[in-house]
């Protein structure tokens, strides 16, 4: 397979993540309310994700290993702030929904975790398809779990009612407990079909609940943690 | 004094910062497999959201504000806020070396935990002033306290119990946090 495609399908399939390697959990359990929004939350740190995984790869070599960490947050924050004042401007009603999130892009895992694990290592064009698989893999991820909220406590779809009006919708799924609800149930169907995923490392702290630590990937905290 | 406690009690129960906002799941679900653990996070957490809240709202009100640098306010937070829990740890280390050795090594946790920047960032969108916003950081650092500690007791039961195979680990941990937000979703009676 071209390398450059199977950036995309590692992305999306191999190491998903928010199914497989469960990083960002904070936006995905948050902005999941509809599927618009998790389209509108994914297509931003899509954005972010690209730009920042090519600046950073360009400047692997001028940055010192020393102070890559602070490099990175300002160079990521510098492009978060960018589109959410583009968001701002051209999209008033995604900002309203998406709220503090728009900033929290920041501290996502998934963005100095492929700093760290991918671009500060690779070439430039391979870091943008990273971040371009990781994007799509990440947007998919948020509008699928969206979208089984929405039907589930809406009955309706992107918007538009599918489940007719005289069924009740069971309003739940659309309010905070519902994220952990199908959350907890979509890791419980991956499991059950076993389909390896690290919702394990999540829970038991292997890397200190690594989004605390989270400019490593999930990889090099398993590195850290042999050691 | 009395929208003081208001805030306190909105932001510790009514919009519970991980039951209800989903900031700082990681280390929620992460660090709350054992009680002393989840203890000594939640007193660091209250510790660095703390001087966070106070740093950030002193930043905003004094430098960004006058200087019409609005716009900034997220390169500067996340900054400010790594650099603050460097300078904690640091002055922890020196001065109080017994809650250093309680709570040191939760602290460089904290610095990317997305709870500090999410309330440094609230506080400005609701427009708080510098007591009040102390007063935010406080109260939602207690609230974070009392959910991972709750839910680190809820895993040790857990623990002892016969779970179906595919709801092992991760899945049942966030279950019963779909419990406890239910729950805490009582808190939204309080009118406040």
């Amino acid at each position: 397979m071209n390398k450059y495609v199977e950036r995309i399908y590692n992305g999306v399939v191999k190491e998903n993540p928010t199914f497989i390697l469960m990083l960002g959990m904070c936006p995905t359990l948050a902005v999941s309310t509809a599927a618009i929004n998790g389209i509108g939350m994914g297509i931003s740190t899509t954005a972010v994700l690209i730009l920042s995984n090519v600046i950073i790869s360009a400047l692997r070599k001028i940055i010192p290993d020393e102070v890559r960490l602070p490099a990175y947050i300002v160079i990521v924050a510098t492009l978060v702030t960018i589109t959410e004042l583009l968001i701002e401007a051209y999209l008033p009603s995604l900002y309203e929904a998406l709220g503090i999130y728009i900033p929290l892009i920041v501290v996502n895992c998934i963005i100095l975790g492929r700093a760290e694990a991918y671009a500060n290592k690779n070439t430039v064009p391979l870091a943008a398809f990273d971040g371009i698989g990781m994007g799509i893999g990440f947007t998919l991820a948020l509008t699928v779990v969206g979208l089984l909220r929405e039907l589930i406590g809406a009955g309706t779809a992107f918007g538009f009612q599918v489940i007719p009006k005289s069924v009740e919708p069971i309003g739940i799924f659309i309010k905070a407990p519902g994220a952990f609800l199908v959350l907890a149930i979509v890791i419980a169907v991956l499991n059950a079909l076993h389909i390896e995923n690290r919702s394990n490392e999540l829970v038991n702290g292997s890397c200190d609940g690594c989004c605390a630590k989270c400019a490593k990937s999930k990889a090099n905290c398993k590195e850290e943690g042999a050691k | 004094m009395n929208s003081l406690i208001l805030i306190i009690v909105s932001c510790a129960l009514i919009n519970n910062v991980v039951l209800n906002q989903f900031l700082g799941i990681c280390s929620f679900v992460g660090v709350s497999q054992q009680m002393k653990a989840s203890a000594s996070l939640g007193g660091a957490v209250i510790f660095v959201l703390t001087i966070a809240s106070a740093v950030a709202s002193l930043l905003y009100d004094f430098v960004l504000k006058p200087f019409g640098l609005d716009y900034m306010k997220t390169i500067v937070f996340i900054l400010v806020i790594a650099a603050l829990v460097q300078i904690v740890e640091m002055f922890l280390k020196k001065t109080s070396p017994g809650i250093y050795k309680a709570l040191g090594i939760y602290l460089p946790l904290i610095t990317t935990n997305c709870a500090v920047l999410g309330v440094a960032l609230t506080n400005v969108k609701d427009e708080y002033n510098f007591i009040e916003s102390v007063f935010a950081g406080f109260g939602t650092a207690v609230g974070y306290t009392i959910a991972i500690v709750l839910l680190a007791g809820i895993r040790a039961r857990i623990n002892e119990s016969d779970i179906p195979k595919p709801f092992r680990g991760a899945p049942v941990v966030l279950l019963s946090a779909a419990l406890m937000s239910i729950a805490f979703m009582g808190f939204g009676g309080l009118s406040v």
